[in-house]
């Protein structure tokens, strides 16, 4: 009797203790109380190399560095077109070489210093710094004297084109006119830093001042930095010092730097996250099928490509690497393989970049392609020794390859042989020319078709397949200096059609961003370049 | 006691000094470099960076430079996260590891060893097997399907506690269930194993025959002996333990050492790749001589050797 009760107290207990733990269940989520707070909590990829917005190259430190930092002009929310930033108003002289940038007075540091000319000034001065060696530095190579200054040619910087006329009037000439050059204003080595900061941690002129940690850090940006903790999380709060803060809603942003696409997905799941930086592919038919209010696919100005080694037998021969370009089925790899959205690329410029759409198009045709190959030499494939296709150790890569492996096999009978490499053997592989065929990738630095063309220039460091024309060289040349914007893509037109016709490439699909976002987050445009301009965004509980 | 500490302090430099020198020429053999990315960097700026960094020098300059800054206790600049020192990210990195390995390890102790001394006792018993088909099934189960198991049923179905992160004292409990499992696995294996076998000798024969008790003898008597494999094991697991489980970290994104470890390799971060591996080599050589003493504390019989 007495073991009885003891026993069934012993439930009880068990019982109270499960039901404590269910209400613990109930509990606030991050994002549920972020929304009360106007916190937005945003997967970044990986821990940024740096904030200093001079030495950093990628698009995770970008997308930190936009709430810190404002340049002469900013991203329109909507398509990212160039808006007043610091600058309230410019003048372009009418042969289109010399700039003259009005900058509002009441532009502010997050230490209370007024953004000056100077400021600018003193900042390309030290972008620009031989010692400083910034791998973006050729960002700048559009103004006069930039690029011999930056290579060491001359050491008077007042002889680059840049001068200060008065405390809010910054003039810039250029080289030649650059139609897209406003838009290059938007990169991060247009940013101005805080010199007298930097001074205070180390040489400015060198790598290495400590200056980017959080309680040293000012920048003018519409956020500042708060909290830094490697591998961890990077906050940054509202400004109280912006010349525009009123607009700004979000009071804190905390960038999450999660590398693993499935722990970020997990962590989005759980009401970490508001918005992921992107959704593994195995996980985006799932959540088509079952929350299509949380997926976003946008379109991203990037292609995925393969690169030919032109120099090497048989790939030397045009022929052949038409025959390959014409028997892959682009379609049913992004339909059936990607299925991310992904739109097949029969081209190497994403259609609509700045108004920019090849006219040659790619297309496929495998009787054509056969006879190609016969006339090279290799009917049937026959006689043709294996290619090996290179590519970096990634799954989606492996599927890519083997889908194409399969359509040369079964379209042209040519044996192909895949081989993965660890990413900086592949690098290396890639930049000494030590393949067939390799899988390769640009996103466009700046929304303008000379992002994707000129790195095909004879010797171009992003050329990487041994391809030369110069008539192509020519035309790259050309555009860069013609001003009537229709006249310029013409031009493009043409050298994209030399590009479509000797395919040192073989085009494959373009890139779309595919991420995982709540519904509370307003003012979040699709852009090309998934940049989202953080003072317009803000956090409405009730749409969730 | 003492000379033998001293002797086995002065046999860890030669170590450490071939770990140093084979490690940086073993990771300057591997092809690419820190500053190889996908947009080529114009050759003039990649001259200056290697120049910074004293990469232009030659090799065997370099390896001399490294060591003498090693002796100063200085790992170098990151050439990856280029505003911290190799120093900085592993005293950042380091406490975090330590932290979820001693909860990782006090999981694995209670459990391992309860679960073997209980198993020895009642060898072939239901107990027996039960508590052995779990560990073998921990064992077998690897962290990478565990955590998000773990993540699927406690974080995501009922909401408990987070799927990953590093903020609260309850983000602790999932990574340090997932790495204590695993080496609770092991624990209980080896604890069974060294149980029975001093269980089955004569000095435990001679005790029960003199009447001591049942917990007399397996704490007094056959612990001390049965312990022996587990504390062989314990040294480099420890090490294993405390400088971080890179998958445990990348699962439930813990900003620990061990997701260092193999992406500086990843990254070409030379300083990082040498300074992570001489830390755990430190770690490992020290662990493994207190190892070695308490070994000698438990087993009389390896006091005259």
């Amino acid at each position: 009797m007495r073991r009885n009760r003891q026993k069934a107290r012993g439930w009880w207990l068990l019982l109270v203790f499960a039901l404590s733990l269910i209400g613990c269940g109930r509990r606030e989520t991050r994002v549920e109380a972020g929304d009360r707070e106007q916190i937005l909590y945003k997967g970044n990829g990986g821990e940024p190399q740096e904030l200093d917005p001079y030495v950093v190259t990628g698009v995770s430190e970008y997308h930190i560095l936009m709430s810190l930092f404002e340049g002469l002009v900013s991203e329109d929310p909507h398509d990212l077109h160039p808006v007043p930033g610091v600058a309230e108003r410019w003048d372009v002289s009418p042969d289109g070489k010399v700039y003259t940038f009005h900058l509002r007075n009441n532009a502010k540091w997050s230490n209370g210093d007024s953004v000056t000319a100077r400021d600018f000034l003193e900042s390309y001065k030290r972008m620009l710094a031989p010692t400083l060696a910034s791998e973006y530095s050729y960002m700048h190579f559009v103004v006069k004297n930039a690029q011999a200054y930056n290579e060491g040619k001359i050491t008077d910087f007042d002889q680059v084109g840049y001068k200060a006329l008065d405390d809010s009037t910054l003039q810039v000439t250029l080289e030649n006119s650059t139609p897209y050059f406003l838009s290059l204003l938007l990169h991060h080595s247009w940013f101005p830093v805080h010199l007298p900061t930097i001074r205070k941690y180390g040489d400015p002129y060198q790598r290495g001042s400590k200056w980017t940690r959080a309680g040293r850090f000012v920048g003018n940006g519409p956020f500042v930095l708060a909290k830094w903790r490697v591998n961890d999380v990077i906050v940054v709060k509202k400004s109280p010092t912006y010349w525009d803060r009123d607009r700004v809603r979000l009071n804190e942003i905390h960038f999450l730097p999660i590398e693993s696409g499935e722990t970020e997905e997990r962590a989005f799941r759980a009401g970490q996250l508001h918005v992921t930086e992107s959704l593994p592919l195995t996980k985006v038919d799932f959540y088509r099928k079952y929350y299509p209010q949380l997926l976003r696919i946008e379109p991203y100005l990037g292609t995925y490509f393969y690169r030919i080694n032109v120099t090497k037998p048989p790939l030397n021969d045009k022929r052949i690497r038409r025959a390959l370009a014409l028997t892959i089925d682009r379609e049913s790899l992004c339909a059936d393989v990607l299925r991310g959205g992904q739109l097949p690329a029969f081209c190497l410029t994403p259609p609509g970049t700045m108004g920019y759409t090849s006219h040659t198009q790619l297309h496929e045709d495998i009787a054509e392609a056969k006879r190609l190959l016969a006339e090279a030499g290799y009917p049937d494939g026959k006689g043709l020794p294996s290619i090996e296709l290179l590519y970096n150790t990634l799954e989606a890569h492996r599927i890519i390859a083997e889908s194409i492996q399969q359509m040369w096999k079964k379209n042209l009978g040519i044996d192909v042989h895949l081989v993965n490499e660890e990413w900086k053997v592949y690098l290396d592989s890639q930049r000494t020319l030590n393949f067939q065929i390799c899988r390769a990738s640009w996103i466009g630095d700046y929304n303008d078709p000379n992002t994707f063309l000129d790195m095909f220039v004879t010797g171009g460091g992003n050329n990487e397949t041994g391809w030369s024309n110069p008539e192509y060289d020519r035309l790259i040349a050309e555009a860069a200096r013609t001003i009537d914007p229709p006249k310029r893509l013409e031009v493009f037109q043409k050298a994209e059609a030399i590009l479509l016709d000797e395919l040192p490439i073989l085009p494959i699909y373009f890139y779309t961003h595919v991420a995982a976002q709540r519904p509370e987050v307003k003012g979040w445009y699709p852009t090309i370049l998934d940049n989202h301009p953080y003072k317009y965004l803000y956090l409405e509980p009730s749409a969730n | 006691m003492f000379r033998f500490i001293a002797r086995r302090f002065l046999e860890t430099i030669p170590v450490l000094f071939v770990i140093a020198t084979v490690t940086f020429f073993m990771v300057r053999l591997a092809p690419g470099g820190p500053f190889t990315t996908e947009k080529s960097i114009p050759p003039e700026i990649q001259k200056k960076l290697e120049a910074f960094y004293g990469l232009n020098k030659p090799l065997f300059q370099q390896y001399l430079d490294y060591m003498g800054n090693l002796l100063k206790g200085d790992l170098g600049p990151s050439f990856k996260y280029a505003t911290w020192t190799v120093n900085e990210l592993i005293w950042s990195a380091f406490p975090v590891s330590l932290e979820l390995g001693c909860y990782g390890l006090a999981i694995a102790l209670v459990l391992g060893l309860g679960a073997g001394i209980l198993a020895s006792l009642r060898q072939n018993s239901a107990v027996d097997h039960v508590s052995m088909s779990l560990a073998m099934l921990g064992i077998c189960v690897p962290t990478f399907v565990m955590g998000p198991l773990l993540i699927l049923v406690f974080g995501l179905t009922l909401g408990w506690v987070n799927a990953s992160g590093w903020e609260s004292a309850r983000d602790r409990i999932l990574p340090s269930l997932t790495l204590g499992f695993f080496y609770a696995a092991y624990i209980a294996r080896l604890t069974r194993g060294g149980m029975l076998e001093v269980l089955n000798q004569d000095f435990i024969r001679t005790a029960r025959a003199k009447g001591a008790s049942g917990k007399r003898i397996i704490f007094r008597h056959a612990l001390k002996g049965g312990l022996l494999p587990v504390v062989a094991f314990l040294g480099p697991a420890i090490a294993g333990i405390i400088t971080g489980s890179f998958v445990v970290e990348t699962i439930f994104q813990v900003p620990g050492l061990g997701r260092f470890f193999v992406t500086a390799a990843f990254n070409r971060d030379y300083t990082m790749v040498l300074g992570t591996v001489l830390f755990y080599a430190v770690l490992i050589i020290s662990l493994n001589l207190v190892v070695d003493i308490v070994q000698v504390w438990l087993n009389p019989k390896l006091r005259f050797e």
